[in-house]
Order: structure tokens, then C-alpha cells, then sequence
């Protein structure tokens, strides 16, 4: 079946077309929520010279950070990073380049590429180290930045369940990212827990319809938790 | 004396009004949700895209697809919203959360405000701190008055590369609470035991002192 079928069946297929130095968005908030195999898969396929666009950069050893371990990644675009030894090492010698941007604007960045708007103004980083060489203009009084949107050339997105048709909705906060970058991607890539059946999912409650996406591919997950947090058992 | 930790999230929950949505930044703000008093409904807003966050899991409900916006795991309250990172910071951005308690490194009699980036420093990133200065009206700063050192952070000017500008116009130090208008601090409440010379010798900026400056009150 062709049509509007986008299950792949390897994660092979799912990553086909990814080359060096192109620009791949990724979801996930800290390590909730990242593709976690798609990224895995980049670093088998040893693709180079990435700019990879995500609010973090993973750890050592899970998430982005393994694609450090051969540096396959030359820029990261986030808010927040270094939680990872090997990040800063990279970074301080100069093998990696990191464009810090505020993580609200990071959303928008991406929101905005999906949804064809090539840049917005926020009030967001005014009179900061971010709004150095950037466009101001001023709105019912006050200063805004102009942000130019992002859009990759391959999106990787965690989902939880997907139907053939490529509909995903997320599970708990592990969304965050993920259905932004689902919009921005030219090739858009979604593993998922479950693939389920077309009709199953309630169209009300679907996150990220199908026509953003390209490929969903099944997969297995360790789910790593960066601050494993309980309450205190009386 | 200085106030500890908990006095200051205690003194910082006595701005909570019931109905309030409020975002606490990590840290010391984070402690506030611990002194939200019991006839009292407020729900906390964590960025990365959870409306009505609760408290800390147990090991049976535990759940890495669950978390708050400093990657612990938590769970969600009963009538809580999840949604995507545009979602969340179209709230913040757009002024929909009632309070927003962040720390800060510096803070100067113009409302700047400093929290990210020391240079020279390794520099990990902003976060959606840059999202939530600019974005809300109705911003606590709770910090040390000084450095370890004894430098004040209470400045004329920030010398430290900005976080927002024109921003802030509340801070909760531990000696003190005070406003900023018009160019100046303003000391409205001292901590128990903190002499107004105290203040005055740890504040750098142009520090106003009303006529009476009463203690503040703990229950």
C-alpha cells in the first residue's frame, strides 16, 4: 500500500536521504521525549558536519550527546546545553559551534518555519547578548527582536502512538518540542511505541495530523531519566 | 539575620493570591510551592509544556514522560494541561501567568536583570529565562543582597551580560524586599534582626529608605 501510508520498516529507511552538513531538528526537553533510536541511527549511518536544532544536546552516552562521540555534529541551535563533559570539551576547543537562543524562541523559531512565517517579533532577549546584529523596531512603545523562523532538512520526532497515516499524538510532557519540529522539517521522521490502526485514534485529540509527516517507523525505548525525583516515603 | 532559604520561598508565597497561575524558576523559587497556603488554589506552570504541576512521584508511579522544566520527574494535579513548548511560552510570552519567581545574579535600579551568562565562564544557556522577563508583568527576584565576598548585586548598572531589560520591579534579597521605581530601590521590608545600615552598606544602586521600614512577618 502506498497512498497515505508512511510506516517504514527499518530504521534504515526511516533515516534515507540524510547527508552530511544538512540541518535536522529533534524533539525532546532534557531526555524526556527524544527520539532516541532515530538518533542512534545517525550515528551508525557516521553522517558529519550536522547543525542540529534542539533544546538540549542529550548527555554523555544517550540522546545527542552520543553523536559528539565522533563528532559528527558541527553546530548545535539551543537554550540550554552542557550537561555533558564532552560537550564542553568540543566547545571550548573549538570543534563545535553552539548558538544559544531563548527556549521560547526556539518554539517559535520552528512554529514559525512549519507554518510558513519567515520571522516574527518578540520582546524576548531586548537588550541582551541575543539581540546583537539583529533587526529592532518598535510596537505600541516598546522594542522587539525580529527571530528568523528554522527549518530542517529532516525532522526527528518522538511520538507515542501513530497511525499509517502518519497522525501522532504524544504521551504526558514528553510532546514539548516535538510536534514543532514535526511541522519544520522538509523530511519528517516520527518512531513511535504503537503503531495503531487508522480510525483508532480520536481525530479530536490528535497532535500532529499526518500531513506532516513523511515516515513513522516503530521502535523500542529505553526512556533514560536525566533527575529521577520521588517524594520522600513516610 | 540573614533569611534562609525557606523564609525567603515563605516570604515570596505571602504574594500569592488564590486563583494565581504562577511560574517558579529553579532554585530557591522552586521552594515556594511548599508554603502555598492551604485555603488557597494556585497552579504552577513548568515550560516545557505542563499547566498544574504537583509534587514528586513515588517509585511505584514514576514516569520518565513526566517531568518539569528541571528534568525531575514529577506528576500532574487533577485538572492539569499538557502541551507543546510554542504552546507553553505563547502563555508566557503572551502575560497569561499571574506571578513568575526567578533567581538572579544581578539586579540594577533600572529593572535589569542579570541570571545567565558570566564571562569567561563556561556558559550553558538562557533557557526560557530571556522568555519569562520579557514576557510577564509580575515578576519576584529572589537572590543574596552580596556576593560571598560582599559585593552588592543590587547595582546602579548590571555589569553582567543581561537576562531581560527594564524588567524587574520586585526583589526579595535576604536582608530585604524591596521595589524598584524610577531609578532607584526602594527598601520596604527588612529581614527580622537586619538593621537598615546593613542594607544601605550592601546596596551599590541608589537605595530610597522610607521613613519606617517595618519587618517582615512569618507565621
Amino acid at each position: 500500500m502506498a497512498g497515505f501510508d508512511k510506516v517504514v520498516a527499518s530504521y534504515t529507511e526511516a533515516m534515507k536521504g540524510l547527508e552530511d552538513g544538512m540541518t535536522v531538528l529533534a524533539g525532546g526537553f532534557g531526555l524526556c521525549g527524544i527520539p532516541e533510536n532515530l538518533i542512534a541511527e545517525i550515528k551508525k549511518k557516521g553522517t558529519k558536519g550536522l547543525t542540529v536544532v534542539s533544546n538540549n544536546c542529550g548527555i554523555d552516552g544517550f540522546g545527542l550527546g552520543i553523536l559528539l562521540e565522533d563528532k559528527q555534529i558541527k553546530k548545535m541551535v539551543s537554550s540550554y546545553v552542557g550537561e555533558n563533559a564532552l560537550f564542553e570539551k568540543q566547545l571550548l576547543n573549538g570543534e563545535l559551534e553552539v548558538e544559544l537562543t531563548p527556549q521560547g524562541t526556539l518554539a517559535e523559531k520552528m512554529r514559525a518555519g512549519g507554518a510558513g512565517i519567515p520571522a516574527f517579533y518578540t520582546a524576548t532577549g531586548v537588550g541582551t547578548p541575543v539581540a546583537e546584529g539583529k533587526e529592532t523596531k518598535i510596537f505600541n512603545g516598546r522594542e522587539y527582536l525580529m527571530e528568523e523562523a528554522i527549518i530542517g532538512d529532516f525532522s526527528i520526532v518522538k511520538g507515542w502512538k501513530a497511525d499509517r497515516y502518519g497522525n501522532v499524538v504524544y504521551r504526558h510532557t514528553a510532546q514539548n518540542f516535538n510536534p514543532l519540529v514535526a511541522t519544520a522539517g522538509k523530511i519528517t521522521v516520527v518512531e513511535v511505541e504503537e503503531i495503531v490502526e487508522v480510525g483508532e485514534l480520536d481525530p479530536t485529540q490528535i497532535h500532529t495530523p499526518g500531513i506532516y509527516v513523511d515516515r513513522v517507523v516503530l521502535g523500542t525505548f529505553e526512556k533514560r531519566i536525566e533527575q529521577r525525583t520521588v517524594k520522600p516515603t513516610k | 539575620m540573614a533569611l534562609s532559604r525557606e523564609q525567603i520561598a515563605q516570604r515570596v508565597a505571602q504574594e500569592l493570591q488564590d486563583g494565581f497561575y504562577v511560574n517558579l524558576g529553579i532554585g530557591i523559587p522552586t521552594l515556594v510551592a511548599n508554603y502555598v497556603p492551604d485555603n488557597m488554589e494556585v497552579m504552577l506552570q513548568s515550560e516545557n509544556g505542563l499547566l498544574g504541576m504537583g509534587e514528586f512521584p513515588t517509585e511505584e508511579t514514576i514516569d520518565a514522560d513526566m517531568i518539569n522544566a528541571g528534568k525531575q520527574t514529577v506528576t500532574a494535579i487533577k485538572g492539569a494541561s499538557i502541551f507543546s513548548s510554542a504552546e507553553s511560552f505563547a502563555m508566557i510570552r503572551g502575560g497569561h501567568v499571574d506571578l513568575t519567581v526567578l533567581g538572579a545574579f544581578e539586579v540594577d535600579v533600572n529593572g535589569n536583570i542579570a541570571s545567565w551568562m558570566i564571562p569567561n565562564k563556561l556558559v550553558k544557556g538562557m533557557g526560557g529565562a530571556m522568555d519569562l522577563v520579557a514576557g510577564a508583568d509580575n515578576i519576584i527576584v529572589t537572590m543574596t543582597h552580596a556576593s560571598k565576598t560582599g559585593e552588592s548585586k543590587l547595582l546602579s548598572n548590571c555589569s553582567l551580560p543581561l537576562t531581560g531589560k527594564g524588567c524587574i520591579k520586585k526583589v526579595l534579597t535576604d536582608l530585604a524586599w524591596l521595589e524598584i521605581e524610577e531609578g532607584a530601590f526602594i527598601l520596604r521590608e527588612r529581614a527580622p534582626g537586619v538593621s537598615v545600615e546593613e542594607i544601605i552598606e550592601k546596596t551599590q544602586g541608589k537605595l530610597i529608605v522610607p521613613d519606617h521600614v517595618p519587618e517582615m512577618v512569618f507565621a
